[in-house]
Parts: structure tokens; sequence; C-alpha cells
């Protein structure tokens, strides 16, 4: 397991080159100006100056490699410097944002908590969710508890976040005022009712995630059960005398979970990934909005760096994921 | 409802407890508590130097401002400086070769150290430097030298003439900066200072407390705040992001914020948000008109690299009927009522305001004429002699290529107006191309509104504070994007008229503030005359307030927040 996980580990890194090549030269070839959104009084000229001073359109060549050694050197460097209290990175360049002039890390950074706060709290609630609902259909296959099940879920797949997510705004912002519309960024949790402040704000763009994902978990889910439940293992446990909350919950569940652990361990870059549009709609303002106001807005250090730092997330989750299930099922060995 | 209001805590308590007092718009610095902002669009730096948007103009505006300003009427209106110079006045000389600032005595900066003329000067050096790439330098344009001969005068020395000096440390586009936090932020060294950028010193009404770029802001109370009893609110969250209905809703329709900018949204959409009753649309015109242009060079592909290149004109614009029957069939009217409602009015011209430099001489395009549009088609020529239901001559058929940006608005008028142009037998392809691609300017895209390769394109533009001369300079024959210039310029239709051009250059040794206008309106008329630009809509800037905010001012020749040291909460 280990050399497997090694190859694997030095694999990634020709594979994350590809990637960041690929990304590069996708928004090289892409349309687009960083000043386009800029009022129209500004003149030519000007407009020349300020993409010089960005150091837009530079050859390939050069923005390529001066990006990886920013990426791959400098902002270690200063994230070792941060942590250690040193001084290594000194005077050098970082990744610099072209809608912000500041370092990208560090708005990625600042972006992240409630990135996670509000999509990390949906995954897990629509892993509590998803699991009980998946077994309970699987077990009783074509009940009506199973058919709401597949109504509900094929709902949630099927209605796309910025109808939902407006959709509970207008029901629960505007016509019953419970929850605010606007979330709140720069809100602090300090005592008792600044959490329950936190949970009002966070109640609808979790709702909304938390649908969709437990749609497509729960389905797995139950899809899982059902091959299992069928097996002459399963026949075996029943023949022995054992109750049928031990075949279920002991036997079957635990050979179900082996695909769905690995469903889920593969999701989990798009918890740090954000959620685009429902950060959009209720103005979680987290790692999504950056992306697409980033992509909006023509700033490729930004874009570049955050689909990079997904890739890699991706390549890691991937191979976790293939560790867990060697790990879950015996029977599969990679040496 | 009411839970919400609890939730916004403290800032409720104190916009309550505080309502008494507030009732006279008079009393203690920071008496109304936190008044709340959404703009759509967030802001991405508070350094007005270094992003030339909206968005960054007018939430720097908070901190850091200029020595006069525009009022909402397009009036100068002295802001650090003690009065307006002029030349009767003796602040700008005879020769509109220098022009003479005195600061206010006592102006502090938020740190507490006072505000010199060396900062004043500093601004300027700091927008000209060589490699900062300063989004303002245009209005730094001409500038040789500043003088500091005193703590309080400022003596900026011009190149040549200005009839309009009112260009430098003038408007929310050119403010002062303090020199002891930006010393070491010259040329290429201005986008390292990100903590500069973020937190820039200033003299206005609020200090910043936490920028977060693209999302969020916090501001309080400037303590050194030159009148003692402004602002009236002690702080001052500004949210960024998501879209025009999300923050027209958060004012309308939930009472989250307290002030929506540039509500960009149907006239119904509005009204009907506007129904629930706590806040109310603002609207005011400055000089945004949504126009056409009409390609006067031949763009057709076989051309190659000749393609929308001088000298070879286009087979039928050129011709001033079509031209002419084209602005005729416009029913300007029902195009501004469906895209803009109240939000927008009706125009004959290209330069719609200040109401010194609007023309009325060319009114008649307000009532469309589809038979007089047939009849001066007729007259010239022009007839379906195919019978494919279009008009030719000559062998050249009348079929125009219609781009605009992808907006629904803009989608809107494309249809009707091609209804209108194919019923007086003018063919019309439309297309839409995304903004980010159309108002780029990168010279290898085919797209950009500047290259123009389609007969026929529609956008906004409009012109910063008062002047018109920068924007009627526009249309000179040297202004038309070229090969030769990597297609730069303002001059997109490629129009070219001696009378034009020689208008233009009196203009600029023009001083007299009459004569000005008088140019001005010939330069505009030419333009409407000769049918090169066809004005559609004169389009207003509207945003909406809570009604319980007080002492809001729309402005268009400035900031939108231009006043908030004098907003305040009403009572209740």
């Amino acid at each position: 397991m280990l050399t497997y996980t090694i190859r694997r580990l030095v694999l990634s890194v020709p594979t994350l080159m590809f990637i960041s090549i690929v990304i590069f030269l996708l928004l090289d070839l892409a349309p687009g100006d960083p000043l386009a959104g800029m009022p129209l009084t500004i003149p030519n000229e000007v407009r020349e100056q300020m993409r010089e001073a960005l150091g837009v359109g530079q050859p390939f060549y050069i923005a390529f490699p001066k990006w990886l050694y920013q990426f791959f050197v400098v902002e270690p460097l200063y994230l070792m410097d941060g942590i250690f209290g040193t001084s290594w990175a000194g005077e050098q360049q970082r990744v610099l944002s072209w809608q912000t002039r500041s370092p990208v890390m560090d708005i990625v950074l600042q972006r992240l908590p409630q990135t996670l706060w509000v999509v990390g709290t949906a995954y897990v609630v629509a892993i509590l969710l998803a699991l009980p609902i998946g077994i309970y259909s699987a077990y009783r296959q074509y009940s009506w508890f199973d058919n709401a099940g597949t109504f509900v879920t094929m709902v949630g797949f099927s209605v796309p976040p910025f109808f939902s997510g407006v959709l509970v705004i207008v029901i629960f912002s505007v016509q019953l005022g419970w929850f605010p519309s606007i979330y709140d960024t720069t809100h602090q949790v300090t005592d008792w009712a600044s959490f329950k402040k936190q949970l009002q704000q966070m109640v609808m763009p979790v709702m909304v995630l938390a649908l969709q994902i437990t749609s497509q978990l729960s389905r797995f889910m139950r899809a899982s059960m059902l091959d299992n439940l069928n097996q002459d293992y399963v026949r075996t446990a029943r023949a022995k005398g054992l109750g049928e909350k031990t075949v279920v919950l002991v036997h079957v569940l635990r050979n179900s979970l082996i695909p769905v652990v690995t469903v889920i361990a593969l999701g989990i870059p798009s918890i740090f990934g954000g959620a685009i549009i429902t950060e959009q709609v209720f103005k979680v303002n987290g790692i999504g909005q950056l992306l697409i106001t980033a992509i909006q807005a023509n700033d490729l250090p930004m874009v570049q760096t955050l689909t990079f730092i997904f890739a890699i997330l991706i390549v890691l989750f991937n191979l976790i994921a293939d560790i867990l299930y060697g790990i879950l099922d015996p029977r599969i060995r990679y040496d | 409802m009411k839970l919400i209001t609890a939730l916004l805590g403290a800032s409720a308590l104190c916009a309550m407890t505080s309502a008494a007092m507030a009732a006279s718009h008079e009393g203690e610095r920071g008496r109304d508590g936190e008044v709340r902002i959404i703009y759509w669009q967030a802001p991405s730096i508070l350094n007005p130097y270094l992003s030339g948007g909206t968005k960054e103009l007018e939430a720097a505006s908070l901190f850091i401002e200029p020595l006069a300003r525009y009022d909402t009427d397009g009036n100068l209106v002295p802001w650090l400086a003690q009065d307006i110079p002029t030349v009767a006045n003796g602040g700008v000389s005879e020769d509109l070769m220098t022009i003479t600032w005195k600061l206010q005595e006592g102006l502090l900066w938020s740190d507490g150290t006072p505000v010199t003329s060396e900062d004043v000067k500093f601004s300027w050096e700091y927008c000209t430097a060589e490699g900062g790439g300063c989004a303002q330098s245009e209005k730094y344009l001409d500038v040789a030298s500043v003088d500091t001969p005193d703590d309080l005068t400022v003596i900026v020395n011009f190149s040549v003439p200005k009839p309009f000096p009112y260009g430098p440390f003038v408007g929310a586009q050119a403010p002062i900066i303090q020199k002891a936090q930006f010393a070491e932020c010259l040329g290429p060294k201005a986008p390292e200072c990100s903590e500069e950028n973020f937190g820039p010193i200033g003299t206005g009404p609020f200090v910043v407390t936490e920028f977060r770029p693209n999302d969020v802001f916090t501001a309080v109370a400037n303590e050194n705040y030159r009148d003692p009893n402004k602002p009236a609110f002690a702080s001052v969250t500004f949210k960024g992001g998501g879209d025009a209905t999300a923050a027209g809703r958060a004012v309308h329709e939930t009472g989250e914020f307290d002030y929506a900018w540039n509500l960009q949204l149907a006239p119904d959409v509005l009204s009907k948000m506007a129904e629930a009753g706590l806040a109310e649309n603002v609207v005011a015109f400055g000089t945004s008109v949504e126009r056409i242009l009409l390609n006067q060079t031949n763009i057709d592909p076989s051309l190659g690299d000749q393609r929308g290149v001088i000298g070879n004109p286009h087979p039928f614009l050129t011709d001033k009927a079509v031209r002419q029957a084209m602005s005729m069939a416009i029913d300007r009217a029902l195009l501004t009522e469906i895209g803009y409602g109240d939000f927008g009015k009706l125009t004959c011209n290209v330069l719609p305001a200040p109401a010194i430099f609007a023309s009325t001489a060319n009114d008649s395009c307000l009532v469309q004429d589809i038979e007089g549009a047939k009849a001066v088609l007729e007259a010239a020529g022009w007839t379906d002699t195919n019978g494919n239901g279009f008009r030719d001559k000559d062998g050249i058929e009348l079929s125009v290529l219609y781009q605009t940006s992808t907006n629904a608005v803009r989608q809107d008028y494309q249809a009707l107006i091609k209804q209108w142009w194919e019923e007086i037998g003018i063919e019309t392809e439309l297309r839409n191309i995304d903004a980010s691609v159309f108002f780029g300017s990168d010279p290898g895209s085919d797209d950009t509104f500047q290259k123009f390769f389609a007969d026929v394109e529609m956008f906004t533009n409009n012109f910063d504070g008062t002047d018109p001369e920068a924007y009627m300079a526009g249309w000179t024959c040297d202004q038309a994007p070229q090969p030769s210039n990597q297609w730069q310029g303002n001059n997109m239709p490629r129009f070219c008229s001696e009378e034009y051009d020689a208008l233009r250059a009196e203009m600029a040794v023009t001083g007299d503030i009459n004569e000005r206008a008088r140019l001005a309106k010939a330069m505009n008329d030419i333009l409407m005359q000769e049918y090169i630009i066809l004005p559609l809509t004169h389009r207003g800037r509207n945003s909406a307030h809570a009604k319980t905010l007080g002492g809001v001012a729309l402005n268009v020749w400035d900031s939108e927040l231009w006043n908030i040291a004098d907003w305040y909460r009403i009572g209740g």
C-alpha cells in the first residue's frame, strides 16, 4: 500500500504540471480584457499604461515560469514565514491579483472560513440525511417512503440553486422575515446570541446546498444497499437467525458503505471550491464567488491560482479515495 | 421582519435610542448608529488611482476627498479648498496657464496630522509616476508642475492654456492622498502597497476598520473630521456582491440595507419592489446616452487587412439619406418606456447635459416617421428592384449587421429596431457579444466596439464631470480607430469632417463658458444632423434608499456617496 501511495504521489506531479499548463494556455487563448469593466471615460492611452503596470499580455514563456516560481517557491516561503516568524521570502513578488493588486493567497485565506462554514456544514448535513434515507429506501424498496424519497431527490437534482435559492429567500426572508437574505461575512461568533445569528444566516444557503448533495448521496447509498441486500451472505446471515437489525445495519451497511465513502471523499474538494451560484445568491462571498468575480473581471492570476488549487485538491482526494477503498475492502490490493 | 430588525443588533438599538435626536438632523457625531450600504458590484480596492471602476471610486469617496467636487446640479463646490478659483477672482491666470487653490485652514488627516499643500502635490506625483499605471492620469494631463509656496497654497502650472482647469484634484476621480502614507508606493511599487490601498488615510467622514476585497468593508466615523457634528452615523457597513435584484430586495423588501446603488432593473420590477413600502427609488440624470453608431468605413471581410480602414468608404452608410431614414424609423419613446421607464428620458443629442450644453436643434427625432423614412429612401433612389423585400441600388443591397453587448435591455432594443428597419426595407442582422469582449480592447479580437467590424453598433457612453471638451474631441478625424493606432480612439464610426475638427480646435482655446457651450452644441448638431450617431435614450442613474435614511442627494456628476457626511436616520 505504501509503495502504491508513493507511486501515485510521484505520478501526480506530472499530472498537475500538465493541468497547470492547460489552465494557463486556455486562459491565454480566451478573449477578454481586465479593463473591459472600467468606465468608457478612461482614455485608451491610460488603459494601455494600466495594462502594462499589471503585466497583461506577457508571452506564455515568461508568464508561466514566473507564476510557477511564485506559486511553488515564493508562496510556501511566505506561508513558512507566517507560521515560524522567519523571513525567507524577503521582498520577492507574490502572485498578485489584477483586481485588488494584493496577494491572491491572502484573499483565498480570507475567503476560506465562510466557504468552509457554509459548504462544509451543508456537506455534513447532507451526509447525515442521505445515509439513513438511502438505507431505509433500499430496505423498503418501492414503499411510499422510497417513492417519496425518489421524488424529492429528483426535485433536488433537477432544481438549480439559482431558482431554489431565490425561492427560499422570497419565502423565508421577504415573506416571513425569519432569516437575513444577505450573509454577513464579518460576523464573529463570540457568544450564544452571535452563534444564533450565525446559524440564522447559514440556514438558507445550507438548506439549498444540502438538498442537492443529499439527493446525490442518498441515491448512491440506496443503490449500493440494494446491490448487497440480494447477496448470498445476507441470506446466510438471516438463515443463521440473526436479527434484521444486525443483518441490515451491521452486515449489509458496512459492505454498502465502501463505494459511498469513496464518493464522499471525492466530493470533498468541492467543499473548498465553494458553491459558485449558491454563494452568489446569498452573498456568502467565499471561494466560489471569488472565482466567478475573477473570471468576470478577467483577473487571470486569481483564476489560474484558484483553478490550480482545485486541481491539487481533486488529485489529492482521488488518491485518498483510492487508498480508502483499499483499506475498507480487503479484497482490493494495489500491490 | 421584526426579527431581522432585532438581528441588526447594536445598530438597530443605537438607531432607535437616538431617533429623538435625529429628528432635528443636528446633533453630535455618531448619534445615528450604523448605516448599511449595498453595492451589487463589490469594490476590489480603495484607491481610485489604481482602479478606474465606479465601485472603487465611490467606495473610496468615504475616505479620501478632492479639493472641489460637483454638486447634484453639476456645479463645482469647494470641498477641501476655500473656494473655486476662477479668472474673475484671480485664482486662474489670464493666460489660462495656472490655477491657484487655497486649502481650508485646520484640515486634519484621520490620523490627526495636518493636511498640507505637499499632500496635494504628492497626489499629482503619485498618479503621474512612471510605471504606476494610474487610472486617472487623464485628470492630470498637461500639468507641467505643481508649486507649493506655503502650507495652504497649491499652484498648478499647465503646459498649455487650459480653458477648463478643473481636472487635477477635482471630483471623485482625483482625490488627495496622504504623502506620509503613500510616499513609498510610487510608480511600480504602487501595487505592492496592499495595506495602504485597502485603507487609505483620508480627510473624509469615515475611517476604514476592515476591508475585504470584493466582499465587504466596515468603517467608523472619523474623529478628526472637519465638522464636529458630522457624520451622523457612527459606522458604515458596505457590502458588495450578488446582483442588482438581490440588492434591490435587501433595501426594498427585507430592509436589511439602507442604500442600494445603481439598480439596473426593469422599471416594472423596481416599482413592484417599492410597493413593499420600506424604501424609495431615486433617479438622477447625467450625461449617459444609449446611442447607435453608423460605420462610415467598409468592413467587408474580403478586404482583409483593409477592413474598416479610412479610404474604404462604406457602400451605403456613407449616403446621408440612408442614415436619416434609419433614424426616422426609430420610435425612441417606445424604446425608452420599455427599457428604462422613469429612469430614462428622451433625447435627440449625444451631448444631453448639463443644460447649458444641450442643443434643441434636433428635436424632430422624437417622433417616429416610418412613411417619411420610406420617402427619403425612395427619393435617394433606393428601391426594391429584385423583389426580395429589401431595398437596393446599383446592385448594393441595404443589409446591415447590428452589434451590441449582451444585456437584456439592449436585446429588446435590437429586436424593436430590427423590426422598424426591416419595415422601411433595410435588412437587419443582429449580433450580441459578451460585454467583457465587446468593451475589451484586445487588438487581436474582431469583436470589440472599437474595431467596429459591423455596420451598426449600440452602447452607452458618458463623460466625467461637466465639461464636454474631451468627450466632443472624441469624434475628430484623428480619433478614428485604425490599424495604424492599434485600433485605439473614440471615433468608432470613423467620421471625418473638417468643419467638426475646426470647431474642436476652437474650443481648445476658448475660455468663456457661453462661447464653449455654443461650440459644443454646434459639434453635437453636426453629429446629429449628419446622422452619424443616433441617440436613443438619455439614461438616468437610479438607486434606492430606505425611507428612514435622510439626507440622500443622488449625484451623477460625482460619487453617489459624495454627501454621506450629511446622511442621517429619520426618527422612529
